[in-house]
């Protein structure tokens, strides 16, 4: 069941998650809700997802049962923000970061780790 | 790299999305430019109850949809950028970017909004999502069982500060004066609230930590002593400030740095309108923002077809 409602593709199960990193060399996901701290990383996804092919964009709804696998995963000990935003590269995580980013912010990361 | 449109509107809350709806209805080849999250002020509303024709709704579900409507439009929308430069006083106007885009209209609708009010304090972007938070509602569950801070002594610090209530075991309320801004309501209902505190006359100083904040060091005012106060999270409620620093130097502001505007919604420069939370009135809601919108795009129009 999806919960986010945002253009960018909900990932619902931490299988899910596996077999996109595991398909693709770079991969952002961004675990949260629908709020003020969330919704401006999903409409920048939105907008990079036109202009980065090489990049696969994809939500995850923070409450979700599976979304554990993020919520739990030890790149996000200490994450008291959200959203927890997942940067992976060959299927392992390249990046983590907790609470609002920018555009500027997230493109640096784009381009210093894919 | 330069993009061309026939209207330009500065801004994406509630008054900038029906800007894009009407202009870009009426055919004009609109782009929304905007610098912090589609929706402004209202995707900070929990709920929105009072909008006629909708019984009830989230802020951002509401801002989302017109976001859906101005697109459907063909209205493009650029969020999250950062605006560097303002040329708008002549015929063409023009809007330099911080990553090197320009775009250029032949009219502009300025709808900045606000944005939080941050503390600048040194720690403070260190432990922003590991311990700090502008959120309540986002953050407010992080924190369950732990002890916060929250700074601010208005309306949104206090009813945040309720609200934390249901997570945290302790709230401390820190304000610099020796009364608060809020409503009386709000103020009481804080008050008669057992897990809340208040330290004031007191400014924070310093956030101190290691991977996630652990203290922080404040300054009672009338005598400048400074002490440190464990802590697990601090949230900060201290106000908004109107996004119009930029256009100060060309555009008519009065002295809340409001932007002044005629009953057209037409500012000091011909092709430049104003609308929403941003122009000097005295009420601001959504409907009042809508309401601006939707004058200053179709003068907007009227000013193109002349």
């Amino acid at each position: 069941m999806k919960h986010l409602q945002t253009a960018i593709h909900e990932i619902e199960t931490a299988a899910e998650l596996e077999k996109i990193i595991s398909e693709n060399e770079n991969v952002m996901v961004c675990c949260g809700r629908m709020g003020p701290m969330c919704i401006p990383v999903y409409d920048v996804m939105e907008e990079l997802e036109e202009e980065r092919e090489n990049v696969k964009f994809y939500s995850m709804a923070f409450d979700a049962h599976e979304a554990a696998i993020i919520r739990n995963a030890p790149e996000c000990r200490g994450f008291m923000g959200l959203p927890f935003t997942m940067y992976y590269k060959g299927g392992n995580v390249a990046q983590a970061t907790t609470s609002i980013q920018n555009r500027q912010m997230i493109t640096t990361i784009l381009d210093e780790k894919f | 790299m330069e993009e061309k449109f026939d209207l330009m509107i500065i801004g994406a809350g509630a008054a900038g999305l029906t800007s894009g709806i009407y202009g870009s209805r009426a055919k004009l080849k609109t782009v929304i430019l905007n610098e912090g999250a589609i929706g402004g002020q209202m995707v900070l509303t929990e709920e929105v109850a009072n909008y006629p024709g909708v019984e009830s709704t989230k802020g951002y579900m509401l801002a989302n949809t017109m976001k859906l409507q101005a697109k459907n439009f063909g209205c493009k929308i650029k969020s999250n950028i950062k605006i560097e430069e303002y040329d708008i006083s002549g015929e063409l106007k023009t809007v330099k970017l911080e990553d090197g885009r320009i775009f250029q209209a032949d009219a502009v609708i300025l709808t900045p909004g606000g944005r939080p009010r941050t503390l600048n304090l040194p720690g403070e972007d260190r432990f922003k999502g590991t311990g700090i938070s502008f959120c309540a509602t986002c953050d407010g569950d992080f924190f369950t069982g732990r002890e916060v801070i929250v700074v601010g002594g208005g309306n949104s610090a206090l009813e945040e500060a309720v609200a934390l209530t249901n997570f945290a075991t302790k709230v401390t309320i820190v304000h610099q004066f020796d009364q608060f801004q809020a409503f009386e309501h709000a103020v009481k209902e804080a008050k008669n609230n057992p897990k809340i505190h208040f330290i004031m006359e007191s400014e924070l100083r310093e956030f101190i930590g290691e991977e996630g904040l652990k203290k922080v060091m404040m300054e009672h005012l009338p005598t400048g002593k400074i002490t440190e106060m464990n802590t697990d999270g601090v949230f900060i409620f201290v106000g908004y400030l109107p996004n119009t620093e930029i256009l100060a130097d060309f555009i008519s502001l009065n002295e809340s740095k409001e932007i002044i505007v005629d009953s057209d919604m037409k500012t000091n420069i011909p092709g430049v309108f104003a609308a929403g939370d941003c122009i000097a009135k005295k009420y601001r809601q959504v409907t009042t923002a809508v309401a601006d919108g939707t004058i200053a795009a179709l003068s907007a129009a009227e000013f193109l077809r002349n």
